[in-house]
This record gives C-alpha cells, structure tokens and sequence, in this order.
C-alpha cells in the first residue's frame, strides 16, 4: 500500500517511510498548535490546549442534545440529499442522453453549480419558512449540481458498444438503462453524491448556523454566542471529520469502479 | 442524418428562460403563487436600476472583489509554493497529497464563527475565510487546476461569509435586502451576484486555458 510504503531516495539520504513523515507531521502541527495554545498570545480558550479539546469532544459526547440536534441535522441531510439527488439523477439522464438538451442546457448546470448557495437561503425562507424546510431546500439545491454534472457526463460517457450489445438483445429502454447505462456510469454516479453530499452539508449547516433554533450548525452558532469554545472545537472537530470520512469512504469506491476523482 | 441548425440549442435555452419568467409572470399575477412570497418578474427586473443606484452596488462589488483578490494572492502566494514541494518531492507528495484532497473537500466554511473569535467581525476574517477555503485545491499538484479550483472556492466562501456575517459587500447587500423584506430587490442583487460569480469563472477559465497553452 502506497500509505506504508518505504520510498528509496538517493544514496546517502535519511530514508523515511510515507508514514513516518505523516506521523512527524501530525505531531509537528500538534506541537505548533499547543506552543500557540500555551503562549498566552491568545485570549483564554480561542486556542485552548490538545487536553482541553479532548475534553470537549467526551463531554460532547456525553451530552444528549448534541444527539437530538444530530438527529434533525442528519435528517434534513437525508432528505436533501433524496430530493436534490434525484432531481439531478432525472436532469443529467435527459442531458447525457440527448445532445440538443445538452447543448442548450448543460452550460447552465456549470455556471449556476459552484455559485455561492447560501445567498438563496432568503429565498429559501419565503419560500419553505423558518423550519426544518428551508434548511432541507438548501441542502437539495446545493447537490443538485454535482450530481446532474456527473450524471450527465458518466451517461455520455457510456461505451456505445454496450449500447449496441443491448439493443442486439432487444432490451427494452428501462432494461437498457437499468441492465448497461446505469452500471456503466457508476463511477460518475458515485462521485457525483460525493461532491453531493459534500455541499449539501455545507448548505444544510450554514443554514442553520444563519436562522434555526436545531441542529448541529445551530449548536455550533450557539457556542459561539456563549464562548464555548472546547464545544465549538468538538462540534467543528466531529463535523468536519465526518464529512472527511464520508468523502474518503465514497473516493474509494469510485476509485474501486474505475474512475479518478479530482 | 440530417445536421441540426446551429441556432436551435441557444434558442431553446433562451426560449426556456422567457417561458419560464412568462409562466411564472401569470401565476403570480393570478395570485397561485403569492406576490408575497414570489415577486413578479418584472418587478425584479425594474428593480435592478435601484438596487445598482440606490445600494451601491458598484462599490459593494469592488468590496467584494478586493476581498477575493486578498485571499486570491494570499492563496497564490502560499498554495503554489507547496504545490511546487509536493510537486518536486515524491514522497512528499505521496504523505501529503492525500490529507490536501481532504482538506480541499472539507467544509471548512463551517468553522466561521472560529474565524469572528480570531479575527473579529472584519474583512480580515472574509479574507482568511477564503483563503483557507480555496488554499488546500491550489495546493495539489495539478496546478491550474488546482488554482482555478481554489479561487472559485474562495469567492464562493467570502460572498457566503459576508452574507452570514452581514459584513462587506455584495453577500451583506442580500442580506440586507433580505432583513428589509425589499423581495424584488433581494431576488436582483441575488440576480446580480450570480452573473458576477458567472463572469468570475468564465475569466478564470480563460486564464487556465491560456496558461495551460503557455506551459
């Protein structure tokens, strides 16, 4: 494996696996981290030191409203995630599969997707109101684009020679699509609800951080207005290591059906 | 196979926007939907000259835009020199390249109100909000398109920023459209920002095909 592999330098050189120069650099950023907490240079706890950190992350997990606020904020997740998800799924099958639509619509897609999300979130309000329903708009809209993108692009990218074999056979178009177009463009697929699912949490937590009295971004802003900052680390801390283990878990299966990721 | 007019496409496209202004014109004049939870077209786009006049927008646009500009040299200036390491140092670049991608992928941006506490409710906390979004893209090794990435992740972050914080330029004039209840203008200053985000990525395109001819 590439993480544990002794990498040869020239001769004379200190060789040093892969994974000692990430241990040495995670302790080094470590050390820089509690010197700064410890310097005084900052006032009390906006870098609070590694213990005390640690010790807001168990008496987060301790703490039964952290668990009630991840149940609404993984809920609206959920549905966003459903909702934007096959709205991109419908809208990047019609735009792979027909050159006119792509032509005409898919510009739109790649100028509209990495436009800041949250400036609709007003929008969003009038629209959905203060509750759970807005947050779940910005988080639908917010994966739409990734996912139409990638749809689209994996269902052009499908090999016509498959195309030929099933229609050789008489699939029918459900058959066509479900027996060789959809496991043809399961790398695209997937990556797409990887980046999906990545600003689809960025859009629901924002959010929340903006207008809501529940939530994970809710008690993130709320810490912040009580100067909890141990909670404030925890909470960022479990955050956005989630999304990193949910990004790295869907890379490598994209990675595992065939395709580079970006 | 007969060849499709070059025209079809851009008039199908353009023709999708006017019917669905014209749709949504009727349905809230007919009150389905309510004017007061959708403006009409035409109000949003009578308002525009207002909110360009009356709100500043050029000078919201220059705030915002210098803010980018901070953060986007910031991220040049930091970003390119460790995409050079990675880029000279094989192993290096195989410990590091993989905790970059995930840095890059991270929602970072939730960690703004960690920002207001370092650096107060100012420009500096937009600033550094973009640059820490949009460094770790630029850093990777494929360096325009790193760059192009993390300066379109830096614009993203300090428009959003200053809506959320209610500070700077274009983001706060939204917001404060938005607080004001003033929904025509809301929707054109959205209108507007979404054209200036569009105009910002066609010229960083640009720029990466120009600098990928010149390598």
């Amino acid at each position: 494996m590439a993480a544990t592999a002794q990498i040869t330098g020239a001769p004379g050189q200190v060789n040093l696996s892969v994974s000692t120069i990430r241990v040495v650099g995670a302790l080094v950023l470590l050390g820089i981290w509690q010197g700064l907490a410890l310097s005084g240079f900052f006032f009390r706890d906006v870098v609070p030191p590694l213990q005390k950190i640690a010790h807001g992350l168990v008496a987060l997990f301790g703490n039964g409203a952290f668990y009630s606020n991840l149940a609404v904020t993984g809920g609206e997740l959920a549905l966003a995630l459903v909702i934007g998800g096959l709205a991109g799924l419908l809208v990047g099958l019609l735009l792979g599969g027909s050159e006119l639509m792509s032509d005409a619509y898919e510009s739109w897609l790649s100028y509209l997707g990495p436009t800041p999300k949250i400036i609709l979130f007003p929008v969003m309000i009038m629209l959905f109101g203060v509750g759970s329903g807005s947050k779940v708009a910005m988080g639908a809209v917010s994966c739409f684009f990734p996912i139409a993108i990638s749809v689209a692009s994996g269902m052009r990218g499908v090999d016509p020679t498959l195309r030929r074999v099933g229609r050789s056979l008489q699939a029918n178009a459900w058959q066509m699509f479900l027996k060789i177009e959809l496991p043809a463009m399961t790398a695209p697929l997937v990556n797409g609800f990887r980046l999906g699912f990545g600003v689809a949490m960025i859009g629901v937590l924002l959010a929340e951080t903006k207008l809501s009295n529940q939530g994970i971004g809710f008690m993130i802003i709320n810490a912040y207005a009580r100067f909890d900052m141990p909670q404030m680390y925890a909470l960022l801390i479990v955050t956005i290591a989630f999304a990193a283990f949910v990004n790295a878990f869907a890379e490598r299966m994209v990675r595992r059906f065939g395709a580079r990721t970006i | 196979m007969g060849t499709r007019s070059p025209y079809l496409a851009p008039v199908i496209s353009l023709g999708t926007i006017v019917g669905a202004l014209a749709v949504m014109q009727g349905l809230i004049t007919a009150e389905i939907v309510s004017p007061y939870v959708v403006p009409l077209p035409t109000d949003i786009l009578a308002s525009f000259e207002r909110v360009v006049v009356e709100e500043g927008i050029a000078g919201r646009f220059a705030v915002t835009v210098g803010e980018t500009l901070a953060a986007g040299l910031l991220i040049v200036l930091v970003g390119i020199p460790i995409g050079l390491l990675l880029y000279r140092f094989a192993r290096l670049r195989t410990a590091f390249e993989p905790w970059l991608a995930t840095i890059a992928a991270a929602p970072l941006v939730l960690a703004y109100p960690l920002f207001l506490v370092l650096f107060g409710r100012s420009s500096l906390t937009i600033i550094v909000i973009g640059f820490a979004a949009g460094v770790a893209p630029a850093a990777l090794p494929q360096i325009f398109v790193g760059l192009r990435l993390g300066l379109i992740f830096c614009l993203i972050n300090v428009v959003g920023v200053e809506f959320l914080i209610n500070l700077g330029g274009l983001g706060q004039l939204i917001n404060d459209l938005a607080e004001r209840y003033d929904l025509p203008g809301t929707y054109a200053a959205i209108c507007f920002v979404v054209l200036a985000s569009i105009l910002f990525f066609a010229v960083l395109g640009r720029g990466e095909k120009w600098l990928q001819r010149r390598r």
